[in-house]
């Protein structure tokens, strides 16, 4: 494990990491296969995907269908990969994924772009906020959200050939380098970025930098705060949740998706039955999303690295005053 | 059609699409090619067909209209602009943080957007909602239904045409845009849909199939669906992803396009050339 933090992006964008990635499984593997719905610009796999009509199968914009498709291809003995953007790949294929995929034990790999307010500019229609929600009440299921390019090609790899339903959610554009190149990130294992006394940050995707801007900025202002990657939603990563929470009595979880149902509540389900101790979010309270930059989003949703500073105080004053 | 409103209707189209370049150029990049692509039918529309008080955006016996390409935005906030729902300058906000123009069309933020759409499919549905809805209240108004080619992959267009099909929703008129292109590339290529105007005839429709680009061919079509009957109406356009503006014309992956400085002064060039070749 190479960390490999230090702030700055990752040169690769997260598109053509993720047009190479299902380029290569596909390829080294005859039984995998990858579907898209009319979005495989959007996924970097468009010049191979052409070529490779067999391989790379463009279903057209039918997300539910194409969802179905990719069970039926299950049953024949593919490991299928399918991609849209968040919104479609969760919302507009549901049913079809809960029952033809996870009811009807066809595993498949769905991967969900631009997730919360990465979709900046489609707007609120394309900006999804509820799709960690829906994927985690699947029963079996796996769901990621990709800390960066190096995580996206490791969680990639393993969801092809893990059991059940998978979702990857990750943007398209680039993010901040977290891992050296080539680290393998073994699902359901979160992973230490920082070590901290007075606080812990449990943060996934673009928040993962934002909570490390955070604690660089508190440890100046004589707060020590661990920050932990938690790029596996689902299963959780309970023993590390669990021990993090009693080393510092007091948690923040950043996630870039509504307080309902995500990390957040993932973590505070573990902390109620195994470590009951102060905790607050930074994640969207409840509310649709809307159109803008993703800088100008992170603001109005309140996903920066200030708002994280803002509860990592809150939380620490009230473990305080207990 | 007499000659003056002829091109008056021409001239409408351009100014739309003047007013869209304006709009994206603004942010950067947009979805030119299927903006550009329902120019023209948004110029009959709204500068012949359509019962609207642009000063009462609400007024319940309107006739509404339903983008379900939500992604053309840009052209029909362009059109709305034009027609006085809001200032001209407003455009320029486009995609802007707290703007009233998201890039996809958004009933509760836009004046004169009847409809939220962006998740491609669901305006169908919503239409033919409204179209019943409308005629349950006794109101004498329709609704026009614009859906993007590769849209009509999703299959909740399909079960909404069957639906407005079973309850003779003849207030209703579905207006294809037929450019030949989705996302990916051609509709032919990534999902062949054979002939729409036939399929939409099989599933209940009354089908007809005009030029995309001739306002007068447009309007003529749509002068048929005032006349009531049993069925709904559907008229394929037959278009090009990007008319109007040759380079977006010709260039092969026009869904989403950069309009930087340069291309925005030579486009908008090009459109006051033919709107001062049309009118003298
Ligand atoms: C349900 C859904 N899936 C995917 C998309 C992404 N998307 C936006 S536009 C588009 C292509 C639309 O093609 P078409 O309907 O032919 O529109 P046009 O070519 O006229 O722009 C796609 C796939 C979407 N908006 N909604």
């Amino acid at each position: 494990m190479k960390i490999a933090y230090t702030g700055e992006m990752d040169q690769r964008p997260c598109k053509e990491v993720l047009g190479a990635t299902i380029e290569k499984i596909v390829t080294e593997d005859e039984n995998a296969i990858y579907l898209d719905a009319d979005l495989m610009s959007c996924a970097g796999t468009l010049k191979w995907g052409k070529q490779n009509p067999d391989r790379a199968i463009d279903c057209g914009i039918a997300e539910s269908n194409m969802a179905g498709v990719a069970a039926g291809l299950a049953v024949a003995g593919y490991r299928p990969i399918i991609h849209s953007f968040g919104p479609f790949a969760s919302r507009r294929c549901y049913d079809q994924i809960f029952l033809s995929g996870g009811y009807g034990k066809n595993d498949i790999t769905v991967i969900g772009t631009d997730p919360g307010v990465t979709a900046a500019m489609n707007g609120g229609t394309h900006m999804p906020f509820e799709d960690v929600a829906l994927y985690s009440v699947l029963p079996g299921s796996t769901v990621i959200d990709v800390s960066d390019p190096t995580c996206l090609v490791s969680v990639l790899k393993q969801c092809v050939y893990r059991p059940g339903v998978k979702y990857i959610r990750v943007g398209r554009k680039q993010m901040a380098r977290v891992y050296e190149d080539g680290t393998e990130l073994p699902i359901g294992k979160a992973v230490t970025l920082r070590e901290g006394t007075d606080a812990v940050v449990f943060a996934a995707g673009i928040m993962l930098h934002e909570a490390m801007q955070a604690a660089l900025s508190l440890e100046k202002q004589g707060v020590s705060v661990a920050v932990v990657d938690c790029f596996t939603i689902k299963p959780l990563d309970t023993e590390a949740v669990l021990a993090w929470a009693k080393k510092t009595g007091a948690v923040v979880v950043a996630e870039n998706a509504n307080r309902h149902g995500g990390l957040y509540t993932a973590v505070l389900e573990a902390l109620a039955e195994g470590c009951p101790v102060p905790a607050a979010c930074v994640a969207v309270e409840d509310e649709f999303g809307e159109v803008g930059t993703q800088g100008y989003l992170q603001k109005r949703f309140g996903l920066t690295a200030a708002h994280i500073e803002a509860q990592v105080k809150a939380v620490v004053a009230r473990k305080r005053a207990k | 059609m007499e000659l003056t409103e002829k091109k008056a209707l021409q001239a409408f189209a351009i100014r739309i699409r003047m007013a869209l370049v304006e709009a994206i150029h603004s942010i950067g990049s947009g979805h030119v090619g299927g903006a550009l692509s329902i120019a023209d039918v948004l110029a009959v529309l709204y500068g012949r067909e359509m019962n609207v008080r642009p000063e009462d955006p609400q007024w319940p016996d309107r006739d509404y209209l339903v983008v379900s390409k939500g992604h053309a935005g840009p052209a029909v906030y362009g059109t709305l602009a034009l027609k006085g729902y809001f200032p001209y300058e407003e455009l320029k906000t486009l995609n802007q943080g707290g703007t009233r123009l998201p890039s996809h069309c958004d009933r509760n933020k836009t004046p004169g957007i009847d409809v939220t759409t962006g998740s491609l499919g669901q305006g169908t549905s919503q239409a033919a909602g409204l179209a019943l809805g409308n005629r349950l209240k006794g109101r004498k108004n329709r609704v026009f239904l614009i859906v993007g080619d590769g849209e009509l992959d999703e299959g909740q267009c399909w079960e909404a045409f069957a639906f407005a099909a079973a309850h003779k929703l003849s207030n209703l008129a579905v207006l294809i845009d037929w450019n030949k292109k989705q996302l990916d590339g051609r509709v032919d290529e990534v999902l062949p849909l054979g002939n729409i105007a036939a399929k939409m005839e099989a599933f209940g429709f009354d089908a007809v199939q005009v030029d995309g680009g001739d306002v007068e061919a447009i309007a003529a079509a749509l002068e048929r669906t005032r006349q009531g009957g049993d069925k709904p109406y559907a008229i394929v356009l037959d278009a090009v992803k990007g008319h109007g503006i040759a380079e977006a014309e010709n260039t092969e992956m026009n869904h989403s396009m950069p309009i930087n400085d340069e291309r925005y002064a030579r486009w908008m060039g090009e459109l006051q050339a033919d709107l001062a070749a049309l009118e003298g």
